[in-house]
């Protein structure tokens, strides 16, 4: 690691602790609400402690929660009290699948797509009218028709990813350099070679692209597919605990949330560091 | 009847309605090295393409070795201008992609010994394993021409494939061009903008006129020994005639479309004419 490295990593550590410090002087019980002894006598009555969760929760209770929700991740008693492992599995099988979907077919069309101006054209308009569409709109529309509430998560994440991978694999089909195909067309290379051993290589970097930014916005819907449909997973653990008001859990939810958003992009710009050449 | 025969062809865009060239009529001999020389815009690099199949023309007939010239085949290879290298092959990869189209039934050994012969013949035995964006142009442009050779074409085309090296670069190229050429009695059609370099390397240079409705001028023919080096054939008197007809066909006579109706464009030989004559007694 360089100097610089380190000098930024520094930084970082320090203005994370900066924000833990406000955080916690901002979240401290006033001064102005003390309580008198009978106050405090009712609160012993009603089973409560003297230190009453009111208001933002300071840190140290965010602390608590990750410490309490880490030390049992796969814990599974009942709908409403699931380790937070099996709630991101639920999550990211959801994702999985739907994204698997997605790929099985964007792929193939952008293929098609790209290959055939024809069909770019009669197509785009298309395209450009579905792509804009809030996945979620078709929630109603996947619950009507497959009448699964888990199918239709799936659906929905299927519908979002779709677009980014056909449109940027169709775009990378197409502009796959002249000199490349005509390379091809002398050396008499078959059209399933062709697909695979110059237009796929190619285009790769840009189908990549698709497909991370396509696991960005899936990742994004799965939170608010989930608090929908509800039952299991990430987004629905983050509605119930709202539900129950227990906003360290809340809290302890999102700091899970971006980071498994954050390993999922590191994934793909890995795959993309992978396909990626230079000329 | 020649190995390969271009016969009045023409190529004409629609909406346009002067051809960039037409009535274009020359022939290739088995191991013949054949140069065009033209001002840009006048249709080489589209003949070039027709030869190699990858442009249609709208007008004549090509024939090779017996057989109509209709779309890209292994029988010809294609060195590009622009190399043309696939970036996310390694060196010995990009020649075994043709080696492997060439004879799909070869084996792994001997795909990668074909490819590994020609890529030393050029001079690349070193950087097998490299990726096309650590070489230099030069050195991309020897894998591009070890790719096309290695494919043992029955003819190979160039389309100015050192137009973008240094003079230095160039030299050595060409010199390893024309070694393996005679070491393989290769059947050779080139396109160059260097004087120099085409009667380095042909046996007979196209002139062509400038377009639209560009010709074959006139077909020159160099009468140097066939053993010319880069270092010697300057000594030679008759470079210099050749030298001057080349440049002054491409000054001042390039411009004016040589006598209508002829089909066939003169052929001369200024190396062996006397100063004094006029070049065209044909």
């Amino acid at each position: 690691m360089t100097k610089e490295h380190w000098k930024s990593l520094l930084l970082s550590a320090i203005l994370f602790l900066v924000f833990l410090g406000v955080w916690f002087v901002a979240t401290q019980p006033k001064e102005s609400a003390q309580q008198t002894a009978a106050q405090d006598e009712y609160a012993a009555l009603m089973g409560k402690g003297a230190v009453k969760a009111t208001g933002f929760p300071p840190p140290q209770e965010i602390g608590k929660a990750i410490v309490t929700h880490l030390s049992d991740p796969f814990k599974d008693n009942g709908p409403n009290d699931k380790g937070i492992a099996i709630q991101l599995g639920h999550s990211l099988a959801r994702v999985g699948i739907g994204f698997a979907l997605a790929i099985l077919l964007a792929l193939p069309l952008g293929f098609i797509i790209g290959m055939s101006p024809l069909l770019y054209r009669a197509l785009d308009p298309f395209i450009q009218v579905l792509k804009p569409i809030s996945p979620l709109a078709w929630m109603p529309l996947a619950l009507y028709t497959i009448k699964d509430s888990n199918l239709s998560g799936i659906f929905v994440i299927f519908i979002c990813s779709v677009w980014p991978m056909l449109i940027n694999t169709a775009f990378g089909v197409a502009n796959v350099r002249r000199d490349w195909l005509n390379v091809a067309r002398t050396l008499e290379v078959r059209p399933v070679r062709k697909a695979l051993m110059v237009i796929l290589p190619a285009a790769a970097p840009t189908i990549l692209t698709g497909m991370r930014i396509s696991m960005g916005i899936a990742w994004l819907v799965i939170v608010a597919a989930e608090m929908l449909v509800g039952g299991t997973g990430i987004g629905y653990f983050v509605w119930n605990e709202w539900n129950n008001l227990a906003l360290p859990n809340v809290i302890f939810a999102i700091l899970v949330i971006g980071l498994v958003g954050m390993i999922l992009d590191r994934c793909f710009a890995g795959l993309q560091r992978l396909v990626s050449y230079t000329e | 009847m020649a190995f390969l025969q271009v016969e009045n062809l023409a190529k004409a865009y629609p909406g346009n309605d002067a051809p960039v060239f037409e009535k274009v009529n020359f022939t290739l001999e088995k191991g013949e090295f054949v140069c065009i020389i033209g001002h840009s815009g006048c249709g080489k690099t589209t003949i070039l393409n027709a030869l190699a199949g990858l442009e249609t023309a709208s007008g004549g007939n090509i024939t090779m070795d017996g057989r109509e010239v209709a779309g890209p085949g292994l029988d010809r290879g294609v060195v590009f201008q622009s190399h043309a290298l696939m970036p996310w092959l390694t060196v010995i990869d990009n020649v075994k992609f043709g080696v492997r189209s060439r004879w799909p039934e070869w084996s792994k050994v001997e795909v990668e010994a074909q490819a590994t012969k020609y890529l030393e013949m050029v001079g690349l035995g070193a950087a097998l394993h490299k990726k096309p964006a650590m070489l230099s142009g030069g050195m991309k442009q020897r894998v591009g021409i070890a790719r096309a050779f290695a494919i043992q074409p029955k003819m190979l085309l160039l389309d100015e494939p050192f137009g973008a090296l240094d003079a230095l670069t160039r030299g050595t190229i060409q010199d390893e061009l024309l070694k393996i050429v005679q070491a393989t009695a290769q059947t050779v059609f080139m396109i160059t903008h260097d004087v120099d370099e085409a009667i380095l390397l042909s046996d007979r240079i196209l002139l062509m006129s400038n377009g639209p409705r560009a010709r074959i001028a006139e077909i020159v023919e160099v009468t140097l020994p066939r053993s010319r080096t880069r270092h010697d054939m300057h000594h030679d008197p008759r470079f210099y005639r050749i030298r001057n007809h080349l440049v002054d066909f491409l000054v001042s006579r390039s411009k004016d479309p040589k006598p209508a109706g002829q089909l066939h464009p003169p052929v001369v030989r200024p190396g062996e004419d006397e100063p004094a004559e006029p070049p065209l007694a044909a």
